[in-house]
């Protein structure tokens, strides 16, 4: 029966062609994966292959132009948005996106990201959230939530030794220069599909010249935060989303 | 009366065992290997279930990996 | 302006036209005392309007070194400025672009230090320019300008030199250099090469993966350790090849010296005029001025200082370029150091009285 089923003409969904035969690096059932074939995906449907340049940050994701076949540039930690900048203002033909962490982000890269953001650079930044640092064990991030245990919060984060967790997202809303700011997730079918149409909308606006999007996809990192991937999956149903709230938070891509 | 049939095909070497698609799948058509692992060492996704598959691409959609490949078609039911 | 142009300017105003004439695709800076004029010149010749040309004042020099190494990395002409302590904060990217490969121009119109120091002019970044000044084993290709001239000379020079080597070059002047005022060359306008002449002269660059070769990767990034030694010693070959080919140094009297004054920058014009006043005494000095401070033109030295009976390594820092010099002649004969430090410039009668106290 099945081998009747498995022809080409009966193709419902493959690996993107974009996304190369390299086994990614990332543990089972990390988040950055669906990541990674979302993008892949939306820069085909763009036509956009032979006219992007990605910007891959410090930590887990360092190696994404390991799997994705585009140009790519390898940033020192939190400064891609200011490549992303460097590259777009002297190539605004071609799409530039960096790809980054919370770490990436949210701690080292605050004062780059912000301001490319409020410069409106029609560039797009995909920010994976996952509330530690992944790559280097488990640490606290910024945006670590409140009672979340890391190995440099054992007992977990409290605002009198570490602070409260950042939200990036919604201070970009406030920024004048974003067109185009989302929070989405990738752990169901509906939300990837949410997700991927986020990318393409802030991808578009970055042809546009409409101005800077960030799109955040709020992520697992089971071996960080010490779960199975499908734990991990409730895990950030349950407590991260409660935090950081999905949705299209700003939307000028209309005006 | 039409039905909607599909298939899996699953890049054995390539999946990490995660299980996200076994637990994505509304049929579950999908099971990790029991007592086998792939080279990389992980209990790997497999179709045990396959005849109830319809090829709606749950699976392969949540795929972190790419590892599979979903088909589908329309047969007559007799 | 197509035409070569007899001007009057500041040293850092002379780096903004320069700029524009050798057809730089991107400028990004950040102010700082003493070479402000450098982006503020720029923002008043509005390039964007003629030659294209971007200027983007960033908001840190953190970002103008992060985007000279996106826009570099995309084959692009780019260059940017600062002062000591500005450039202190570019090393991170300094050492990116040298492991990955990276051409882009670097002007450093340095002011004392450590610390924010002060905003009078130094030489005391000469260490930190010419080891590299980041983390890993690399080199930086540092021109020294002496001149209004040079500074404008050197942005076309140093940015040949960065993309035939690809690799970052630095014109390190200072505050004197950068703020005098002097007649001035400007070069005639060279255009600004086309997309299509870039992904050709370019082929390592980032600027989208065509489907006739593989994707390009900008990265100074290697896990296996063998392959990173092998990228490590690619990149020796390389200093070792800039070594054997682009020393440039400048001498005056050196022939019947019997003592050099060796110095580079600000305090080399200063030397100068220490020769004629020694000569004016009856001592016979000369002057030997390094214009590439790495690669240092040791050989030439050595060479040079074979029938002399002393060198005084002129600068205005602690001694720092005395180590070379010291290297170079590999104890041969007497080698001194006169300098002053905190922004003062050393005056040529100080310089000559030092000679006579430390090597007569």
């Amino acid at each position: 029966m099945t081998t009747d089923i498995i022809k080409p003409e009966n193709l419902v969904y493959a690996k993107p062609a974009l996304l190369n035969d390299t086994t990614m690096h990332y543990c089972p059932g990390c988040s950055h994966g669906v990541v990674h074939k979302l993008i892949a995906e939306v820069i085909a449907d763009m036509g956009m292959e032979e006219k992007t340049v990605g910007v891959s940050p410090v930590g887990c994701a360092v190696f994404a132009y390991r799997y994705i076949d585009i140009d790519w540039q390898e940033a020192p930690h939190g400064r891609a948005p200011a490549l992303a900048v460097g590259i777009k203002r002297l190539w605004p033909n071609r799409l530039v996106f960096t790809y980054q962490g919370d770490g990436d982000l949210a701690c080292i890269g605050t004062a780059e990201t912000l301001h490319a953001l409020n410069r409106g650079d029609n560039i797009t930044i995909i920010y994976v959230n996952n509330a530690i640092y992944g790559m280097t064990g488990g640490q606290m991030s910024a945006t670590t939530l409140l009672e979340q245990p890391t190995a440099t919060c054992p007992t977990g984060r409290t605002p009198e030794l570490h602070g409260y967790p950042i939200d990036i997202t919604n201070l970009a809303v406030q920024l004048e220069g974003t067109c185009f700011v989302s929070r989405q997730s990738v752990e169901t079918v509906a939300a990837i599909n949410k997700a991927k149409r986020a990318i393409r909308k802030a991808f578009e606006a970055s042809m546009e010249g409409k101005g800077s999007s960030l799109v955040e996809i709020v992520s697992t990192c089971s071996s960080g935060w010490k779960m199975s991937p499908v734990a991990a999956n409730k895990w950030m149903q349950e407590n991260m989303f409660d935090h950081y709230k999905k949705g299209d938070l700003k939307d000028r891509t209309k005006e | 009366m039409n039905k909607m049939k599909g298939a899996v095909v699953i890049n054995t070497n390539r999946c990490k065992g995660c299980s996200l698609c076994v637990v994505a799948c509304p049929y579950s058509v999908l099971e990790l290997a029991r007592k086998k692992v792939n080279a990389s060492g992980y209990a790997y996704a497999q179709a045990t279930n396959a005849e109830a598959c319809v090829g709606c691409a749950a699976c392969g959609t949540v795929c972190p990996d790419g590892c599979i490949t979903v088909y589908r078609m329309k047969v007559e039911e007799k | 302006m197509a035409e070569r142009e007899v001007r009057l300017m500041k040293g850092n105003e002379a780096i903004a036209h320069a700029a524009v004439r050798a057809g730089i695709d991107g400028y990004f800076g950040y102010p700082i005392t003493p070479q402000s004029e450098v982006i503020e010149t720029l923002a008043q010749l509005r390039p964007w309007e003629t030659t294209g040309m971007v200027v983007l004042q960033a908001e840190s020099e953190v970002a103008s070194i992060n985007m000279l190494y996106g826009g570099g990395g995309s084959g692009k002409r780019v260059m940017t400025s600062s002062s000591s302590p500005g450039v202190a904060l570019m090393q991170e990217g300094i050492s990116y672009m040298a492991g990955a490969e990276i051409p882009g121009l670097i002007v450093n119109v340095q002011r004392g230090g450590p610390g924010l120091g002060t905003i009078q002019p130094s030489q005391g970044d000469y260490f930190q320019s010419t080891r590299g000044g980041g983390n890993g084993d690399y080199n930086v290709i540092v021109l020294a300008p002496n001149s209004v001239q040079e500074m404008a000379d050197f942005v076309d020079l140093g940015m040949n030199l960065a993309f035939k080597y690809r690799n970052p070059a630095m014109i390190l002047s200072d505050g004197v250099i950068g703020q005098m005022m002097e007649k001035v060359v400007l070069p005639p306008m060279k255009p600004r090469r086309t997309e299509e002449e870039i992904i050709k002269e370019c082929p390592w660059a980032s600027t989208g993966h065509t489907k006739n070769r593989e994707p390009n990767v900008i990265t100074s990034l290697e896990l296996r350790p063998e392959l990173m030694e092998v990228k490590n010693k690619a990149l020796q070959a390389k200093y070792e090849e800039i070594r054997n080919n682009e020393v440039r140094f400048e001498t005056l009297h050196t022939d019947d010296a019997e003592y050099m004054f060796v110095a580079f920058g600000s305090a080399a014009r200063v030397a100068e005029k220490a020769v004629e006043l020694a000569r004016e005494e009856g001592l016979r000095v000369g002057l030997f001025r390094p214009i590439t401070l790495w690669p240092f033109p040791e050989k030439q030295l050595a060479s040079l200082s074979k029938d002399k009976k002393g060198l005084l390594v002129v600068e205005m820092n602690a001694g720092q370029m005395v180590q070379d010099v010291r290297l170079a002649v590999d104890g041969s004969l007497p080698v001194a150091h006169f300098g002053r430090q905190g922004g003062i410039v050393p005056e040529p009668e100080e310089i000559v009285k030092a000679l006579k106290e430390k090597l007569q």
